[in-house]
């Protein structure tokens, strides 16, 4: 393959290969390449399944097979440069969580999962995030914003780049 | 109660708690040094057995019975799988443990690791975990530079590499065997069972999959000793021989309508009413509790009046729950609708199920669609009956599927309606004036189209 037209940069391949001596076996690294390829591109395009197979020694069909199951990871487009999950799960729910989704989607002209069109964001709904404690609550990239209400979702909003 | 002392959460809440200083300022790894300086892994078996700690990942089993399962003398290798996808809706102990006292966590899975000779382990843990994920990774980082893993471990023959492995956002990976499956880099569809995972599990090799509030109890097992550990909890009922008992202290959830939401370290058998008031403050807003979840979603639910049963193995199951699970504890104030938690429960399961068992994937998809049209005012009191009929046929319990998820999906719609069955009744004929009496097939509502 030449290198002109790769869509996986030398450094996203050494990346990956730094998982190869964690595993017996090579297949074991589709999801740690998934999320590397995933992370750097906001998405994984066909390109790069091909040229993850080829790395891991699959064949494309098994690495498609992987990508398809995990919904975390983008097919068709990037996600936004802002990736937020806003729990809709029951502890969540009890506590006003599917309000503020809702809100969210409204404000931005999206549905959960879409991509505001300046791509600033991608508004995701989450299953339990692990943290009802804090009900209702959104992770956005790495960070747990907690006890949400609509007020604190318009200034999580305002705040995006 | 008040002698009871928690060992689990003891570190959580001093200054810097996560870094290998502190925790060893507080007696850390000693237990992994008595170990190894005193202990074969057959003697740590033995000790692990002889506590009777059951698994915290949901299913109770027997944590050292299950470490006898695996092949005596296997040349190797034997995989350590840490059950780190903690997904269960109302569950986070994992979470905090992994936070905030990753070595404990750490020296619990070297040890468990001595005792059934795994020289590999992996951390299978979710993706929405970052935090959990940088502390134990500096953790980790931090046990190499002490001789506590890599060669030779303290200088004896015992070898021990851990990694980290991210997961990607789906509950399935948390039953042992999609998570198998989705390490070895598949879709993670659950196994059928046997041959189990400690006889051939990832990557084909003896395996043990055990969950992180299992292992952060072993290093207290081993300082304090069997006789400590079963003097906490819920002694077996030696009139059923299925009872194997419940000891030692747990990490209990607690989150949804109370004022003091969080993670409580209680001896296993306290009760739900316990939870909420000495813990939890209190219902929220001074309102009653009309029910509550046990132990996570899967478990379905309590009504008001069963909140004095015991939250142990045993308890749950008294009140037609179908166990302890999580031990996440979610409570329900006077004004939830039944029909929208039953909804919410549905919901998860349809799209949380790996599809790859008919009368799961189409029990959880016609579940939330009759839901959505009994909510949308077009329910009939037949729906209940079918709603019923997928509760009563789907899951390993019946027989009927691969895994344990569809059974998570039965318990909350069978005791929701079996419990709160004139609600539904009621919200049907309110809803539905003309047509609730209706039996002939009714089209289902288009799904709102998911997110992914
Ligand atoms: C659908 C499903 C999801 C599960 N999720 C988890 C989980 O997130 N964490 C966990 O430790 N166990 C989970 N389990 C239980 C595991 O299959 C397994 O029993 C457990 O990890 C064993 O560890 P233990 O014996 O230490 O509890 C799940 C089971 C099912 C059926
Ligand atoms: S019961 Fe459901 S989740 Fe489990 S293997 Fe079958 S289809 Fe998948
Ligand atoms: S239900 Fe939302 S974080 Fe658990």
């Amino acid at each position: 393959m030449s290198t002109a037209n790769r869509v996986l940069t030398d450094e996203m391949i050494a990346k990956i290969r730094a998982y190869f001596p964690r595993y017996p076996n090579k297949q074991a690294v589709t999801v740690p390449a998934l999320h590397v390829v995933n992370n750097a591109l906001r998405y994984v395009p066909p390109e790069a399944v091909v040229e993850i197979a080829e790395l891991l020694e699959l064949a494309p069909a098994e690495v498609q097979d992987a990508l398809s199951f995990y919904g975390y990871f983008k097919q068709d487009k990037p996600h936004g440069r802002t990736r937020a999950w806003v729990c809709r799960s029951i502890s969540c729910a009890l506590r006003g969580g599917e309000e503020v989704l809702e809100h969210m989607c409204t404000k931005l002209g999206v549905r959960p999962g879409e991509t505001t069109p300046d791509e600033r964001v991608t508004v995701e709904f989450a299953e339990c995030l692990g943290a009802c404690e804090y009900a209702p609550c959104m992770l956005a990239g790495r960070e747990l914003h907690k006890d949400l209400t609509v007020e604190k979702a318009d200034a999580f909003l305002e705040s995006l780049e | 109660m008040s002698t009871f002392e928690p060992v689990l959460l003891a570190n959580i809440g001093k200054e810097k708690s996560f870094t290998r200083e502190v925790y060893e300022s507080a007696g850390g790894y000693t237990a992994l040094r008595k170990v190894l300086k005193e202990m074969q892994p057959a003697d740590v078996i033995e000790v692990v057995k002889d506590s009777k700690l059951r698994g915290r990942g949901g299913a109770g089993f027997p944590c050292g019975l299950k470490w006898t399962f695996l092949p005596k003398d296997h040349p190797g290798p034997i995989y350590f799988c840490l059950n780190a996808d903690e997904s269960e809706p109302g569950t986070f102990n994992n979470r905090i443990l992994m936070e905030d006292d990753p070595h404990q966590v750490l020296e619990g899975l070297i040890i468990s690791c001595f005792a059934t000779r795994a020289t590999t382990a992996y951390i299978y843990l979710r993706v929405e975990y970052p935090l959990c994920f940088e502390r134990l990774q500096a953790a980790i980082d931090e046990c190499y530079e002490a001789g506590y893993l890599g060669q030779k471990i303290l200088g004896k023959d015992f070898s021990l590499d851990i990694y980290l492995h991210s997961g990607a956002a789906a509950y399935i990976c948390g039953e042992e065997t999609g998570l198998i499956e989705s390490l070895e880099g598949k879709r993670a569809w659950p196994r059928i069972k046997p041959p189990f995972p400690a006889i051939e599990g990832v990557f084909r090799k003896p395996t043990v999959v055990n969950n992180v509030e299992t292992v952060a109890c072993v290093p207290h097992i081993i300082n304090r000793g069997v006789p400590w550990f079963l003097s906490i909890g819920v002694p077996a009922d030696p009139d059923n021989p299925r009872d194997a008992g419940s000891y030692g202290p747990k990490l209990y959830c607690l989150s949804g309508h109370v004022n003091k939401p969080g993670c409580y370290e209680a001896p296993l058998g306290i009760t739900t009413r316990q939870l909420i008031d000495d813990f939890g403050g209190g219902v929220w807003k001074g309102r009653k509790a009309k029910a509550a979840i046990p132990g996570g979603i899967s478990m379905g639910l309590l009504t008001e009046e069963e909140f004095d049963l015991p939250l142990d193995f045993a308890g749950p199951g008294k009140a037609d729950c179908l166990g302890l699970g999580t031990a996440a504890v979610v409570v329900l104030d006077e004004t939830v609708s039944m029909i929208d938690f039953l909804h919410n429960s549905c919901r998860f399961f349809d799209h949380e199920s790996c599809g790859q068992c008919t009368p799961c994937r189409e029990g959880t998809a016609w579940s939330v669609q009759m839901l959505e049209r009994i909510r949308a005012g077009k329910g009939r009191l037949k729906d209940l009956e079918l709603l019923l009929e997928i509760g009563d046929t789907i899951g390993i319990i019946p027989g009927t599927t691969i895994c344990g998820l569809s059974d998570g999906a039965a318990w909350p719609i069978k005791n929701a309606i079996r419990k709160f069955r004139s609600e539904f009744e009621e919200y049907i004929k309110r809803t539905n004036a003309t047509g609730y009496m209706e039996t002939e097939p009714v089209e289902a509502l288009p799904i709102a189209a998911h997110g992914h």
